[in-house]
């Protein structure tokens, strides 16, 4: 089992992991996304080597998508917004950080819970990687929730997305289409949350999602 | 056979008293390398062993109210300490007691240490020692958890607690690469800093300031108490630093037979591990600021949420 394509494969996954943790418990937009780059860079990495491994050159160009959108475009530009709406020095209190991590862990173990049981017929490598991308998807949709800026949203759902390309590539014979229209639906998503953020600056004076629940009336009680 | 045991006995000797010899120095380091890079001169790196010569020269004033606790605490935690410190393999594996070096039993005499100097703190019932001593519970009840899913991780690796064994399994390099190692070492690394008062957690130069948590506890012992506190203290860093040396960089240990050669070389890449270790602690804490009482659950939860991913990682790759 002590096999070096294992290892890696490990490794590599088992970091993107690790950086949707990080990515939960950062409070500075900026680093967040310096953060959501380097998961995006890892999960390139761990692309081209699932490549090598499966012997599927096609997952190369996957690779190279996640590498130039995710890992270069969407970062630089959201850098670009967050210095346009002047909130690049903003400090973001995530709610409550140390229950957050504990929601966290547990959404990992139940993936991990689920995963283990259901894929008992394909390879340890699969399964496992299966199991770290419902853990990142998990993770991403937990960094939603907890996060009032409309912006560290955005970031969730894109690391959120990260794990959908990992449980793509690590199943076995996904074929480029699919893969690609992924990539650009992510792409056309990320314009349109732009736009939005704009929007919802325009109408409100700040990007704090907050803002919108009061304008409902459906939180009166705080700021 | 009867020499081949007394040679066994002086290895093990050799170990406890390197531990020993060599705790304050590795103070002494860490304090030298952090005023040079503060431009300060700093005091002579073998300052610590003079401390600890004059303090017990010096006459031990009591409270009034102490109890025995009070007077006993001082020896039971660098008892405590000494023998934790001396059971971490340091420059070979395979000693005569070994077999007793449990990362669990290590991780138990710190806490009992630990536990005897927060109930002294309290004795004497001055509002220093008792604020230092509910911090230091607090630091414990939340570093000792995420300390003991570090000793999970290695162990579910190496299938084995006890740290001579680990040694040997992961000099052979049959683990491969590890995210659960990586992670490990993170969390552990927090937990050092956290256990040994150092900054970001506490800084341990200050006096008398309302941040401080290991020096209020310790503010009323004086003579040959204080010395036995902060040889400790030294000692506690050491065990640390060899016991992140032992996990995680075991290379250059003797692990077969104990001739001159493979303890020469053991001594000599233990020594420049440490040295290495004694030069980065300081570099580390001078880049960052210490951080408020009330940011330690997040620093040292991370800790325990790599630790935790550590533990969780292993399951993935490990049950078929």
């Amino acid at each position: 089992m002590h096999n070096i394509n294992f290892d890696v494969a490990h490794l590599l996954a088992g970091s993107i992991l690790a950086l949707s943790f990080v990515l939960l418990y950062q409070h500075r937009i900026t680093s967040m996304l310096n953060v959501f780059a380097l998961q995006a860079i890892a999960l390139s990495l761990s692309v081209a080597w699932q490549a090598y491994i499966q012997e599927a050159p096609h997952l190369l160009v996957t690779a190279g998508i996640a590498l130039a959108v995710k890992g270069i475009v969407i970062p630089t530009a959201l850098h670009r917004i967050v210095r346009r709406l002047g909130i690049h020095r903003q400090i973001e209190e995530v709610i409550g950080a140390g229950p957050t991590m504990l929601t966290g862990l547990g959404l990992v173990a139940l993936s991990i819970l689920l995963v283990l049981p259901a894929g008992q017929t394909v390879s340890l490598l699969a399964r496992e990687d299966l199991a770290f991308a419902l853990a990142v998807i998990l993770l991403g949709l937990l960094t939603m929730i907890t996060r009032h800026n409309a912006v560290t949203q955005i970031i969730g759902f894109m690391s959120l997305e990260n794990g959908l390309v990992l449980a793509a590539t690590g199943a076995k014979g996904m074929p480029l289409v699919v893969e690609i229209s992924v990539a650009f639906s992510v792409l056309i998503a990320f314009s349109v949350f732009g736009i939005f953020v704009f929007r919802i600056r325009e109408r409100f004076d700040t990007v704090d999602i907050g803002a919108l629940d009061q304008f409902r009336g459906e939180r009166r009680d705080q700021t | 056979m009867n020499l081949a045991m007394i040679w066994e006995l002086a290895a093990q000797a050799l170990q406890m008293l390197l531990v020993l010899a060599l705790a304050p120095l590795v103070l002494g380091v860490t304090r030298k390398i952090k005023a040079r890079l503060l431009r300060r001169i700093g005091p002579p790196t073998w300052q610590p062993y003079i401390d600890i010569w004059k303090l017990l020269h010096k006459e031990a004033v009591l409270a009034h109210n102490a109890s025995w606790l009070y007077r006993v605490t001082p020896y039971l935690l660098f008892a405590t300490t000494w023998v934790a410190a001396a059971l971490v393999p340091t420059y070979a594996i395979n000693l005569m007691f070994s077999w007793s070096a449990d990362l669990i039993a290590i991780v138990a005499l710190l806490a009992t240490g630990r536990f005897a100097l927060a109930l002294a703190g309290m004795d004497v019932g001055t509002a220093f020692g008792g604020i230092g001593s509910s911090r230091e519970m607090m630091i414990a009840s939340l570093a000792e958890p995420a300390m003991l899913l570090v000793v999970f991780s290695v162990a579910l690796i190496a299938g084995t607690t006890q740290l001579s064994t680990m040694a040997s399994i992961f000099i052979n390099g049959s683990v491969g690469l590890r995210v659960s190692l990586g992670l490990a070492l993170f969390a552990f690394v927090f937990v050092a800093i956290a256990e040994n008062a150092r900054i970001p957690v506490d800084n341990p130069a200050t006096h008398l300031e309302l941040t401080m948590v290991h020096e209020a506890m310790v503010l009323e012992y004086s003579g040959r108490h204080l010395a036995m506190i902060e040889a400790a203290a030294a000692l506690k860093l050491t065990l640390y630093f060899s016991l992140l040396a032992c996990l995680f960089v075991p290379f250059g240990m003797a692990t077969g037979d104990k001739n001159i050669d493979s303890v020469l070389i053991g001594l000599m890449t233990y020594l420049a591990k440490i040295l290495v270790l004694a030069v980065l602690l300081p570099i580390g804490e001078t880049s960052v600021a210490k951080m408020r009482v009330f940011r330690y659950p997040i620093f040292l939860g991370s800790a325990f949420a790599a630790a935790a991913l550590a533990v969780f990682l292993l399951f993935v790759s490990r049950s078929l």
